[in-house]
């Protein structure tokens, strides 16, 4: 209660004398009640209603908190209090949608803490939802007090109302619509619950899953299906799920912090046929298309970044073309998505300086190109549709009396803000000027002096009408007095007066006279017409070599190679391969090319299937989620097609990867299976279509923990992670079990019966059981291999692949008989204990065993080299040419599924090819055209010509960014992220840290 | 002669089990090979050449019309190249990344100049044979970490203690001069981020206080000041790891002010930043790493292939390193990689034999195949900077011959083997 007496004490402190005080109408008032229900006239104003609609000379009446009418009749009621706004402009006030005012700071994010016992249940206390990432039942409106100062801060910049939310956790639960007003939380209270909350970030929960983008993308998946069916249970109860589904029908706002997860959003309202507004991290520029097909309605904060300070020539050497670019094209990210045909509002940056600098980001968003009407509508209109609000956002009869009153035109530089009103509560933001601007004529007896008035950012500034005249004007003011001095030559004359309605008006009356004359040109029209803005060049990917240059044909004639089929022809010389319409179409002699069809000179070179690499982090945003059973996190989630390691590795000839879960758990997440094809639109088009479901499984030293010494997650043995693959199986199976059971029953028995929970963890797994997803199996040592098989076996289904297996080789009969493959290092071995009695001779003897071998990576260095991998083969073991080469190609393609499209060069396969410079497992060779169903996306012959344009590209950036008078801050390069196996971070070093010194 | 081999890897089956190999400390043999490429080290390539070792020393390394004796051997062009050098290694300081236990390689603290990899190093580490499998018969025993690491030692790789492994005992005293602007992790955001190293100056005045300390003081009893001593007096020589342009200019043009001109520079992608005033400073170039990724985005996807060949184009004597050790066996096949990267295939050859020991100031014994020099040196079936050529069939340390199968050559036949 105290708290309210205060603000309502400083509201009324604050408040000018013809704005509306409200009480609450339920709280005692501690004096006489002095409600006044003044109608107030705001008038000879520009008002603009809304974004397309401009009325001049009208007025504005307000009663309370509501706009009574706007009219353009000079004829007011009779009792009115009039002001005059002349010269003024008044907007709809500003709707800031990604507010947390007056909000508690949610808790810290826990430190990271990779080495330290596991935390695998939620902390929370409570009857919630079982992962303390999902916070469905935060209701914002009941932690929500009026903060004054926010308040005035935010008013400041133009914005009226608020919504509010609690930005923590996954599931963010409700926000609270607010007013920014200095009134009593019961008051300033708009809606309650006014929109649901999602995001793909945990914020301060402790317990460990998810940890990655995609065990995110997969707890929200989990989330959504338990609600349904907690609907139609009644064993428990969850006040999030419950809170989740009473709130459904809200708008669903999600915080994204890049396009990649914008993206995905779309998917996931996709999978369930929902739909959501996007608040953006203003980087949907970085890949426009993709981000325009989704036709979401997005939000998208204003945010121009500072211009990146390079010291010198030799600092410059650390800055990435990509941070410079993103600061070039920044600012036209909302011209940009206008342009596109988007739908979006704005609102501001994280940062806390985008509320000082908000106007003047948004002029300098309107002078890169976005147009004065969506702007406005970003701020009014469009927050009010978004939130179904049809009471603000524009002016009309009966709406909230929310306003922001400019002393000129919103747009241009040095327009301020003189007054917000919010319901109907003005709150003075710069003092309204006391003389209009304008043509001014001073008479004083015979004299009469012409000058021009301009009110500039509060100061007065006058100058003589008359270029001739070289008197000089100036304006003193001390409250309303002021003085004006005309000095001519040495003669100074002042005159003394007090302001009166906005005029100058001498003490004596009869003194001189001070006339405003009316205004000559009409400013509307005065108003520049927009100009055509150029936009800067948008790399695709947004990334240096998203400048090379891609070849959309993909027919090719690639004549007189020796061509490595990887089939019984075995290495065919002088021979020519024909590509039509992305397939490999033949293979001859003396081939002809058709009309369309390009010829390369393969004379001395060699030409073989794309390399194929069956364990791959590249082109990822997140590599290792940490639940025992992960599977239900899914690769194709996270890809990232803007991965620079996607062109880098096209240049060692790959042609196509599985994308892996990392090796933190026994059973991890689900592959992707992707072709390098840089530069497509959305992520998922680098998928392989109708390539089988791949999974993560992972066995010994990184499953069990043993870099830490203080894990608690079971299984912390070898003996514990059998179990773990039997229980999953045993799980899997009474899971279908119960759904089997549950969809025999009757239909209207059905209808009485709580059906089994969905449960994707489980639904994955049954796959696996089942055989329809396939197994690839980090692995180490014989015991745990020999195991596997074994439990395999008992369920009935074989694992696919062994991947790295180190010690294959001393179970390659076993592995034979079960039929798994074995995809290994050639040579990697001591980096830990599992891999000490690893031998480079593992490949030729599994290979010789009968065992389908192939060669990984594992690393985006090492997979550009894979051709010398290969060779490696032949050192040791003795493997031929022949049998070399297939083990990162045909082999791959085979532990894949994919030997029917790939892996040889066989008429009918996807022409996946590569033209090399030499014999390809010659230490010397290189790849010299890489091609992904007959496009070739990577050419040596224009490599050089690329990597100019980039240096002069980013010479260019450097240059524009010395030259540039904005702010400027210390450059934030954040380097590409490599993964591998164990990766958290993604960045080798630090991952070290967290396994202390175990990698891979 | 490969019959000859293969017979002498079953005998060698039966008795190693799985031991490292006994070291070979039998009088150093005399030998005659003809029909030989002689991969010089030098950049000369002798075709068809005569080869012969005794008293642990090369006699001929080229034409002679000498009488045949029936006891030459026939090498039937089979090619002679000079041990290869593995610089700046963690080799016999470290067993297996993973286990605290078996690393040695960096002690705590910033300030460790008195710190000698010698003493800890392991002659019977595992890793060992597997260098030698593939031609690196010298090593530079290497310590890491702190501002100042210690010193390293060069050691040959055939030996029963660190005692007789050393060929020159505590060679080189190794300064990480730090970089003003580096990638530090940035864990709100959970993102590398490049940082301002606000203790730079403080970390770099430490570097120099050492020296300057040394240079004043008399004390005999700080053990730092009298290892930093060694190094201006020259009996030690000074080796900056850094990988930022700013801090090469900076530490170069430092050392250089102490009158230590003959300094090495252990670097990797930021020298090319940087090529003129490496040239124009006369120190020589360890590259750390040529398998290794772009340092940034923007950068030529092929800049770590192509640096060694830049440096040895500018005039700066380049040898290469292999960052850590468990896979440095692959030395050999960097330098291959760059020969497709503006390399000759000899230059490539240099930078990991003769360059190397001029480096590593070894070179009036060891680095090429020279009359007179060291007989280290092994013979490949075929190209050795290409995996398929790399076959090694004899090695020789100072005209030893040594073992070349080891544990893992042994697994390899006990699991053969038992699938046959």
């Amino acid at each position: 209660m105290k708290i309210k007496t205060k603000l309502t004490a400083l509201a009324a402190l604050t408040l000018c004398q013809f704005s509306q005080a409200t009480q609450i109408p339920t709280a005692v008032v501690n004096g006489n009640i002095d409600e006044r229900n003044s109608l107030i006239a705001l008038q000879h104003a520009t008002v603009h209603i809304n974004p397309t609609k401009t009325l001049s000379n009208a007025t504005v009446l307000i009663k309370n908190d509501r706009i009574v009418d706007i009219q353009t009749s000079e004829k007011l009621p009779e009792k009115v209090l009039k002001k005059d706004y002349t010269g003024m402009h008044i907007y709809p006030g500003f709707i800031h949608l990604d507010a947390s005012i007056g909000l508690p700071e949610p808790p810290q994010k826990p430190p990271f803490q990779w080495g330290k016992a596991e935390t695998i249940n939620s902390t929370l206390k409570g009857a919630y939802n079982s992962n303390e990432a999902i916070k469905a039942s935060f209701d914002a409106a009941g932690v929500y007090n009026t903060d004054a100062k926010a308040n005035a801060e935010f008013r400041a910049a133009g914005f009226t109302s608020a919504l509010s939310h609690n930005k923590d956790g996954i599931m963010r639960g409700t926000s609270v619509l607010t007013h920014l007003a200095d009134q009593p939380a019961e008051l300033n209270i708009i809606k309650r619950k006014a929109s649901q909350h999602f995001s793909f970030n945990k914020g301060s929960s402790k317990q460990d899953y998810p940890v990655s983008l995609m065990g995110a993308v997969a707890l929200i998946r989990q989330t959504f299906m338990d609600a349904d069916w907690y609907a139609k249970q009644s064993n428990m109860t969850d006040l999030d799920l419950a809170a989740f589904n009473e709130n459904k029908d809200l708008p669903k706002i999600f915080t994204t912090s890049n396009w990649q997860q914008t993206l995905l959003v779309q998917k996931i309202a996709d999978e369930f046929g929902d739909q959501f507004v996007i608040k953006t991290n203003a980087d949907s520029f970085e890949n426009l298309e993709a981000i325009a097909a989704t036709k979401q309605t997005l939000i998208v904060p204003l945010i121009k970044p500072d211009t990146p300070a390079i010291n010198d020539e030799l600092d410059a050497w650390n800055i990435e073309y990509t941070d410079l670019k993103k600061w070039e094209v920044a600012p036209y990210n909302p011209a940009l998505l206008e342009k596109n045909g988007m739908k979006f509002a704005l609102t501001l940056g994280d940062d806390p300086k985008s509320l000082k600098s908000f106007l003047k980001d948004l002029r300098e968003a309107h002078k890169k190109g976005l147009s004065k009407q969506t702007a406005l509508a970003a701020l009014t209109t469009i927050p009010a549709q978004i939130l179904g609000n049809k009471e603000l956002g524009q002016l009309s009869k009966n709406n909230i009396a929310s306003l922001v009153i400019t002393d000129g035109p919103l747009f241009e530089d040095n327009t301020q803000i003189a007054e917000t009103w919010v319901a109907g509560q003005v709150y003075t933001v710069n003092e309204l000027p006391k003389l209009l601007s304008g043509n001014y004529q001073l008479s004083d007896g015979e004299k009469n002096y012409l000058f021009k008035l301009q009110n500039e950012g509060g100061k007065i500034k006058l100058t003589a009408t008359d270029e001739k005249d070289k008197r000089k004007y100036s304006l003193k003011a001390s409250g309303n007095f002021m003085s004006l001095t005309i000095k001519e030559d040495e003669n100074e004359s002042e005159y003394f007066g007090v302001i009166k309605d906005r005029t100058l008006i001498a003490i004596n009356n009869s003194a001189w006279q001070l006339t405003r004359l009316a205004d000559t040109d009409n400013q509307e029209i005065k108003e520049k017409s927009e100009s055509v803005v150029e936009f800067p060049s948008i790399p695709k990917p947004f990334s240096p070599y998203g400048l090379a240059e891609i070849k959309s044909n993909n027919s090719y004639l690639i004549k007189n190679a020796t061509v490595w089929t990887n089939e019984e022809q075995g290495i065919l010389t002088e021979t020519d391969v024909l590509v039509i319409n992305g397939k490999i179409n033949s293979l001859g002699k003396n081939l002809r090319a058709g009309k369309h069809t390009i010829t390369i000179d393969g004379t001395g070179k060699h030409l073989t299937s794309g390399i194929i690499d069956e364990h791959a982090h590249i082109a990822l945003l997140s590599v290792n989620d940490i639940a025992v059973n992960s599977s239900m996190v899914r690769m194709k989630d996270v890809i990232n097609s803007h991965d620079i390691n996607i062109f880098r590795n096209l240049a060692g000839g790959v042609t196509a990867a599985q994308l892996l879960h990392g090796s933190a758990n026994p059973i991890g997440g689900q592959s992707a299976l992707v072709k390098l094809r840089w530069g497509v639109d959305k992520p998922e088009d680098m998928l392989i279509e109708g390539a089988d479901g791949f999974i993560k499984f992972a066995l010994g030293e990184n499953v069990k923990r043993s870099s830490s010494n203080e894990s608690i997650r079971y299984p912390l043995t070898r003996m514990g992670v059998e179990q773990v693959f039997r229980d999953a199986f045993t799980q899997a199976k009474a899971y279908e079990k119960a759904w089997d059971d549950y969809n025999k029953l009757s239909a209207s028995t059905k209808k009485k019966t709580t059906p089994p929970r969905k449960d994707l963890a489980m639904e994955a797994t049954l796959e696996v059981v089942n055989q329809d997803r396939f197994v690839s199996c980090h692995s180490y040592v014989q015991s745990e291999i020999n195991m596997l098989m074994h439990v395999a076996d008992d369920f009935g289904f074989n694992i696919n692949t062994f991947t790295h297996i180190l010690e294959g080789y001393k179970v390659a009969d076993k592995m034979k008989a079960h039929g798994v493959g074995g995809s290994t290092f050639s040579d990697w071995w001591a980096y830990k204990w599992e891999v000490n009695y690893a031998i480079p001779y593992n490949a030729a003897l599994m290979n010789k065993a009968g065992v389908v071998t192939a060669i990984n990576s594992d690393s985006a260095e090492m997979s550009r080299r894979l051709n010398q991998e290969a060779a490696k083969s032949i050192k040791y073991g003795g493997l031929n040419e022949t049998e070399a080469w297939k083990l990162v190609t045909l082999n791959p393609a085979k532990l894949l599924h994919l030997e029917d499209r790939m892996g040889s060069v066989k008429a009918g396969k996807d022409a996946d090819l590569v033209l090399w410079s030499d014999h390809p497992l010659s230490i010397y060779a290189m790849a010299e055209k890489t091609m992904v169903d007959g496009v070739i996306y990577f050419d040596r012959d224009t490599l050089a010509q690329t990597e100019q344009t980039i240096a002069d590209e980013r010479q260019r950036l450097i240059d524009l960014s010395k030259n540039s008078t904005g702010e400027k801050s210390p450059f934030k390069s954040k380097p590409p992220k490599t993964f591998e196996c164990e990766s958290i971070t993604g960045y080798h070093e630090f991952d070290q840290l967290f396994y202390t010194g175990a990698h891979l | 002669m490969k019959k000859l081999f293969t017979v002498s890897l079953l005998l060698c089956s039966m008795s190693i089990v799985a031991l490292t190999p006994k070291p070979n400390d039998g009088a150093a043999v005399e030998k005659v090979f003809i029909n030989a490429n002689i991969h010089v080290g030098n950049g000369e390539v002798l075709e068809n050449a005569q080869f012969a070792i005794a008293d642990g020393k090369i006699v001929r390394a080229g034409y002679y019309k000498a009488p045949s004796t029936g006891k030459e051997i026939d090498l039937k062009g089979a090619h002679i190249y000079p041990g290869f050098i593995l610089p700046n290694t963690n080799l016999g300081l470290t067993e297996v990344d993973a286990v605290k236990a078996t690393l040695d390689t960096s002690e705590t603290g910033q300030m460790n100049p008195n710190i000698r990899s010698l003493t800890s190093y392991n002659t019977d580490s595992e890793r060992i044979p597997t260098m030698r499998f593939n031609g690196i018969l010298l090593a530079q025993t290497t310590p890491s970490g702190g501002l100042v690491s210690g010193t390293s030692s060069i050691v040959q790789l055939d030996a029963w203690n660190w005692e007789d492994a050393a060929i020159k005992a505590d060679d080189a005293m190794h300064v990480n001069w730090p970089a003003e602007w580096a990638n530090g992790f940035d864990w709100s955001t959970f993102t590398m981020q490049l940082k301002q190293d606000k203790k730079y100056q403080e970390k770099v005045n430490q570097i120099k206080s050492l020296f300057e300390d040394a240079q004043s003081s008399n004390s005999n009893s700080n053990l730092k000041l009298q290892a930093a001593n060694a190094v201006l007096q020259g009996e030690t020589k000074l080796y900056i790891h850094t990988n930022n342009p700013k801090a090469i200019i900076e530490s170069i043009n430092y050392f250089k002010s102490l009158g230590l001109n003959d300094l090495v520079l252990v670097t990797s992608q930021a020298a090319e930043k940087v090529l003129p005033f490496i040239k124009s400073s006369g120190v020589s170039v360890i590259v750390t790493d040529v398998h290794s990724l772009p340092d940034r985005q923007d950068a030529s996807i092929n800049a770590a292939f192509t640096l060694p060949a830049k440096l040895n184009q500018a005039g700066i004597l380049t040898a290469l390193a292999y960052p850590g050790s468990m896979s440095s066996r692959n030395l050999p096949f960097t330098a291959g990689t760059t020969v497709a990267y503006g390399n000759s295939p000899e230059q490539a050859l240099s930078m990991i034999s003769l360059n190397a020991a001029k480096i590593l100031g070894i070179d009036e014994n060891y680095g090429s195949l020279e009359i007179g020099k060291s007989a280290t040196f092994f013979i490949s079936e075929g190209d050795a900077l290409d995996m398929r050529g790399n076959v090694i069939q004899e090695a020789y340390i100072d005209g030893r011959e040594i073992e070349l199968h080891t544990r893992q050559q042994e697994l390899y036949e006990r699991y053969k083997e038992k699938y046959q």
